[in-house]
């Protein structure tokens, strides 16, 4: 080609190439880590009494299992708060594997089971006896099934975000809950109130904390690059 | 060919009649341990005794006129009760009537001492709450008082199967709710049984007490249990697809470990 239209289609090809690759490579993930806390005093937990279940009671007799509305730990933690992205959410992956939810021992395990929505999950019946989960939505569609001992798991799944408060017909101490999100980016304190999101872009988010009897409670993020932002959440406690 | 069959008919009737006096045991209900099980065990056998009595005698009678009846000559008329079917019918009322209303008689003080007269004042009162499908009971904890039911507070999950309010309601912060039924021995106990949904039923078999609870409605029981042990409490009211499971355990304890035990609940509220 002429010289004089060489620099020029140099140049031209050299800053598209450079926006390409910018455009192509993904932006660097940030991560939200922190804790969810309380303040005051939680109620009381109590000893869950399974008598009527005689295979339960023996099983837990050494131990007996506690009621598991306010989990907390050292330190003023609280275990089973779902924290998730509320508003701003970006770089959310649809749901790719089945969770599972077991009913062993006369409980719920997991006690809170986060999942998105359309996620698919499993219920199985680990005891020598019948159970009957029985999840209570109210925006989603209300079912309940009998497992008897044996009864191969069965796979479910919700089309509404929504807290499903869930319950056992058979077994009125049994409680979980499924929380149904509809992001990616969430997750659930353990039992040192620790809890930990990543896969977020750059961008302002908000955060929701939840937990069964304190209700929720919201901060807002900005994520700059693949940085790691900290927060706590401090739930006010009180005795009843 | 038919005498035979009137004599096989009272040979079946005391036959079967004899093999339930000899093995009687073997169907009756468990040693009772309470203060009025002795007067319903004694009103069930007379009751038994009475309707056997004239079951064998009706049995052997029909025998008899079978007997009686057979291998006639045609033309034969048997013998007729006097006066016709009118007077035989006022004569089975009458006979049927009496021994029915000389049992219920007879039955009435001890059907008075459960049902009609009141607990004693001194009696421990625990609140009983059927729904499906388990029993929960309830004691007044320290301060002697029940803390108010709000059906709009039962919260199963955490343990609140009454309904109770302690923040606000101060009476219910001590109330100590159990799974189990546990009393003590040789003292009046009063429960109230109510119903969380549909209806439910309290029985002891042992303790000789058998009680509908029907939802909407306080039912007052009282009762003293006679010895320790431990018994089951099973629900005889349909209730549900649970229903063939929803039990509970009665502990009847010596007075001190009572004491002991209730202590131990308390301390936990």
């Amino acid at each position: 080609m002429k010289t004089k239209y060489f620099l020029p289609v140099l140049l031209v090809l050299l800053v598209s190439a450079a926006l390409a690759a910018m455009a192509v490579a993904p932006p660097a993930a940030g991560t939200v880590t922190g804790k969810v806390t309380y303040t005051g005093t939680p109620p009381k937990m109590k000893p869950i009494d399974m008598s009527k279940e005689p295979t339960c009671a023996k099983e837990h007799a050494a131990n007996p299992v506690m009621t598991e509305t306010v989990v907390t730990g050292p330190g003023n933690t609280v275990e089973w708060a779902v924290v998730y992205v509320s508003a701003g959410d970006q770089g959310s992956t649809p749901p790719s594997k089945t969770l599972r939810f077991d009913q062993k021992g006369c409980q719920y395990i997991p006690h809170v089971l986060p999942m998105q929505v359309d996620q698919n999950f499993e219920i199985a019946n680990d005891d020598p006896f019948l159970h009957n989960i029985h999840p209570l939505p109210k925006l989603n569609s209300e079912w309940n099934k009998s497992q008897p001992p044996g009864t191969p798991a069965f796979t479910a799944k919700y089309d509404k975000a929504e807290f499903i408060s869930v319950k056992c017909n058979v077994h009125p101490w049994m409680h979980g809950y499924f929380v149904v999100l509809p992001t990616s980016h969430y997750a659930v304190t353990d039992n040192s109130g620790s809890f930990s999101i990543s896969g977020l872009p750059p961008g302002k988010y908000t955060l929701t904390a939840w937990q069964e009897q304190f209700g929720t409670q919201t901060q807002d993020v900005t994520i700059a690059g693949g940085e790691t932002k900290n927060i706590t959440f401090t739930f006010k406690a009180l005795p009843y | 060919m038919v005498k035979a069959f009137g004599a096989v008919l009272v040979v079946i009737t005391l036959i079967s009649t004899a093999f339930f006096v000899f093995h009687g045991q073997l169907y009756w209900l468990p040693e009772d341990a309470s203060a009025h099980g002795h007067g319903i065990d004694h009103q069930l056998m007379e009751t038994m005794m009475g309707s056997g009595f004239l079951f064998v005698l009706s049995q052997i009678v029909l025998g008899l006129f079978v007997w009686q009846a057979a291998g006639r000559k045609e033309g034969w008329k048997p013998k007729t009760f006097p006066g016709g079917p009118k007077p035989m019918v006022i004569a089975a009322i009458v006979l049927v009537g009496v021994e029915i209303l000389t049992l219920s008689f007879v039955g009435s003080k001890v059907w008075a001492a459960v049902y009609l007269a009141p607990a004693s004042p001194q009696a421990l009162h625990i609140d009983v709450q059927a729904g499906q499908f388990a029993f929960y009971f309830r004691y007044a904890g320290a301060d002697g008082q029940f803390g108010g039911l709000h059906p709009d507070k039962i919260d199963e999950g955490s343990g609140n199967f009454f309904g109770l309010d302690p923040r606000n309601d101060v009476a219910a912060r001590d109330d100590v709710v159990v799974a189990s039924l546990t009393i003590p021995v040789n003292r009046p106990i009063l429960l109230t049984l109510h119903s969380k949904d549909v209806i439910h039923s309290f029985y002891v078999r042992e303790l000789r007490i058998h009680q509908d609870i029907v939802p909407g409605l306080m039912i007052p029981m009282h009762f003293t249990a006679t010895r320790t042990g431990k018994f089951e409490i099973v629900c005889t009211q349909l209730c549900g697809l649970g229903h063939y499971q929803m039990k509970a355990y009665l502990e009847v304890l010596p007075e001190d470990q009572f004491d002991q035990w209730l202590k131990q609940q308390e301390a936990q509220q």
